[in-house]
């Protein structure tokens, strides 16, 4: 008995470990491979829309046939017209942009948040996260609604005389960062507030013992070990903001796209699966830099607090 | 001698939080170069009253002088006091080498010279070489240092200790408590202390005030407060204590006679302010009574009898209770001075406890 004891725990412990791995393997790894695999493929007219298709019926010449046809054709494609370099860079300023804003906006809100008294805590937070409760789609055009000609921010700008003419906000980059700052808010601030909420008091006493004045305190102790929360809440932001689809499409302008709806287009207009899914893949690779830093930071801090 | 003026002064300081009064219309007067110990059960106030000198705290009424200036309106930051926290607050996101150099850094000191106090300082708290660690690769004892050299590298006109040996485990806080004297003799700084311990604030503190609900009940040297509390609150708070109640049946010039239900009349040396008639409380410590099996033969001026019920081996010493016939149950401690094995007195025997007309205090409250 006391032998096989152990021996069970560990077999019932690989198998709650092996879930979340087999979790991965079947519904990561394998359609990232499958869209590796269309990147490297040629459009055509079939069913699927793409050529070669593995026959594993044809055995050892079938996958040798296989492997000739496949190609970085769609890559030089992405590299050599300027529109898919222009959409990248274009998502990749609004996402920066935007971020910058809700930094801007949800530092203060956290720090306010962690400040605040400890029995209000609690429903400040819900109010940050109460906007989850309803569809992320129906927000965006509950946005529409607010931006249109004569919606609610322009009457509201026409009663307080503020404007003569109502503006146009839709269908502009503003209309793109309000929905971005919008839908984001509680991925910056939740993470902040996290960090900031944790912090010692008694190290602000003690910088203002040591002869700091508050506002200096502020750059000195508390910026600084808020920083973990600040490059989460900045990576949670900026890494989906880049590939953001819905919020640019229903309230940007048509002219000038962001590497979503480009994808968006070459997949569904166009219906060429392949290049949609080399756009995919380059924009993975953009984003894995951000993605391995906020890992890296991320095991440091586990193994700080050990 | 004492200097006339007073470093620090409490004038008549109140504080109320909104779970109650903290400190109550408190006066108390600091002297240069004293190590001064606030003691007291916790919630008594101590911290409070620490940290309004801190500047962290502002009272609701009375005032706080330092070198006879009144510290009304001074932002912690402008204070010339430092303070030692009970959690420390070492900051986690610096090094050793430049926790200890952030006041420095604030008063805008050359790199110089900021670099060479900071190695003299961790040299004096025994650090050297441990300039680039950050305090989660510390011990506690280590941290408590690194706490220690951080307020006191700008040599403060006063220096806070709020509890500063709280964390550590028993044989290191009994080191410590002597490394902080040398330091402060070293220094000639001034050193305000908040426990809970009173063993700690005797060892350490040239006097010590004994606080509760945020009042002072007692201000004196640490011999001054064991020998002669002045209530049977600080008598019972400070060490171990017997305590008699009875009624003065007469005085004379020697002392007074003392007429007690529990224990039968006892003599003792009279305090200033007892008539015949009051109701007055023996105070004696256990140590101070004689205990032996045979009836005293040069007798004292008290000796009572009774059973031994209760022996607790406590090492160094041995704790006995005894039972007096009158119904008192008294404590008397003997130093172990022989083996266990050669103990004369056992549990229900019968002994005679004596002790002279000083040994013990005659309280009035």
């Amino acid at each position: 008995m006391k032998s096989v004891l152990p021996g069970a725990r560990l077999g019932g412990a690989r198998v709650v470990v092996l879930i979340p791995y087999l979790w991965l393997v079947f519904l990561f790894l394998i359609p990232f491979l499958i869209v590796v695999k269309i990147s490297l493929s040629q459009t055509a007219i079939a069913q699927p829309p793409y050529t070669p298709v593995l026959d594993l019926g044809r055995g050892w010449q079938g996958l040798k046939t296989f492997a000739a046809a496949l190609s970085l054709d769609n890559y030089s494609l992405i590299a050599s017209d300027s529109l898919y370099l222009v959409s990248y860079v274009r998502s990749i300023q609004i996402a920066a942009m935007s971020t910058v804003l809700l930094l801007l906006l949800g530092f203060p809100l956290a720090y306010g948040m962690a400040r605040a008294p400890r029995r209000w805590q609690p429903a400040l937070f819900m109010l940050v996260a109460l906007p989850f409760w309803t569809s992320f789609l129906i927000r965006i055009y509950a946005w529409i609604n607010i931006l249109q000609r004569d919606g609610l921010l322009n009457q509201l700008l026409i009663m307080l005389r503020m404007v003569d003419e109502p503006p146009a906000w839709l269908a502009s980059d503003t209309a793109v960062y309000i929905g971005m700052v919008y839908s984001y808010l509680p991925f910056m601030v939740l993470p902040l507030y996290a960090s900031l909420e944790k912090m010692d008091e008694s190290l602000i006493e003690a910088a203002a013992d040591l002869g700091c004045p508050r506002w200096k305190a502020f750059w000195l102790v508390t910026l600084p070990l808020s920083l973990p929360g600040v490059i989460a809440g900045v990576l949670l932001c900026f890494i989906p903001i880049v590939g953001e689809f819905v919020i640019p499409d229903l309230l940007g302008s048509s002219q000038s796209m962001m590497i979503g709806q480009t994808l968006w287009t070459e997949f569904f207009l166009n219906k060429d699966w392949p290049v949609a899914s080399s756009i995919a893949i380059v924009l993975l690779a953009v984003l894995l830099t951000p993605i391995l830093f906020y890992q890296r930071m991320q095991t440091r801090d586990l193994s700080e607090r050990a | 001698m004492r200097p006339a003026e007073p470093l620090v002064r409490f004038e008549a300081v109140s504080k109320a939080f909104s779970s109650g009064i903290a400190v109550d219309k408190l006066s108390l007067d600091i002297f240069e170069g004293e190590f001064f110990a606030l003691l007291g059960p916790s919630g008594c106030g101590k911290t409070t009253l620490l940290r309004m000198l801190a500047g962290l705290e502002g009272p609701d009424s009375g005032r706080i002088l330092l070198d006879d200036k009144d510290l009304a309106g001074a932002p912690p930051h402008r204070r010339p006091i430092n303070m030692m926290f009970q959690s420390y607050a070492l900051f986690p996101h610096l090094n050793v080498e430049n926790n200890v150099a952030f006041g420095l850094k604030q008063d805008g000191l050359s790199r110089r010279e900021i670099a060479a106090r900071v190695a003299r300082m961790l040299s004096l708290v025994r650090l050297e070489g441990y300039e680039k660690r950050r305090p989660h690769q510390l011990s506690g004892g280590e941290r408590q240092r690194v706490a220690l050299a951080r307020s006191l590298v700008k040599r403060p006109r006063v220096l806070l200790l709020d509890e500063p040996l709280a964390a550590l485990d028993k044989k290191l806080r009994n080191e410590t408590q002597f490394e902080l004297m040398n330091l402060q003799q070293q220094l000639g700084l001034t050193f305000i202390i908040v426990t809970h311990d009173q063993q700690e604030a005797m060892t350490m503190a040239d006097r010590i005030g004994v606080m509760s609900e945020g009042r002072l009940m007692q201000v004196g040297a640490p011999a001054e407060i064991y020998e002669r509390p002045n209530s049977r609150w600080i008598a019972e708070f400070i060490g171990d204590v017997n305590l008699i109640e009875g009624q003065v049946l007469a005085t004379d010039p020697e002392g007074l006679m003392i007429a007690t239900g529990s224990a039968g009349p006892l003599r003792a040396v009279s305090p200033s302010d007892c008539k015949s008639g009051d109701t007055v409380w023996v105070a004696l410590r256990p140590e101070k009574v004689r205990l032996s099996c045979e009836r005293p033969a040069a007798s004292e001026a008290n000796c009572v009898t009774g059973n031994v019920c209760n022996i607790a081996y406590l090492g160094e010493h041995l704790a006995y209770k005894v039972r007096l016939e009158a119904g008192f149950t008294m404590k008397a401690t003997l130093p172990n001075t022989t083996r266990i094995a050669e103990q004369r007195i056992r549990s229900d025997d019968r002994v005679w406890l004596s002790w002279s007309e000083d040994a013990a205090v005659v309280l009035t409250r």
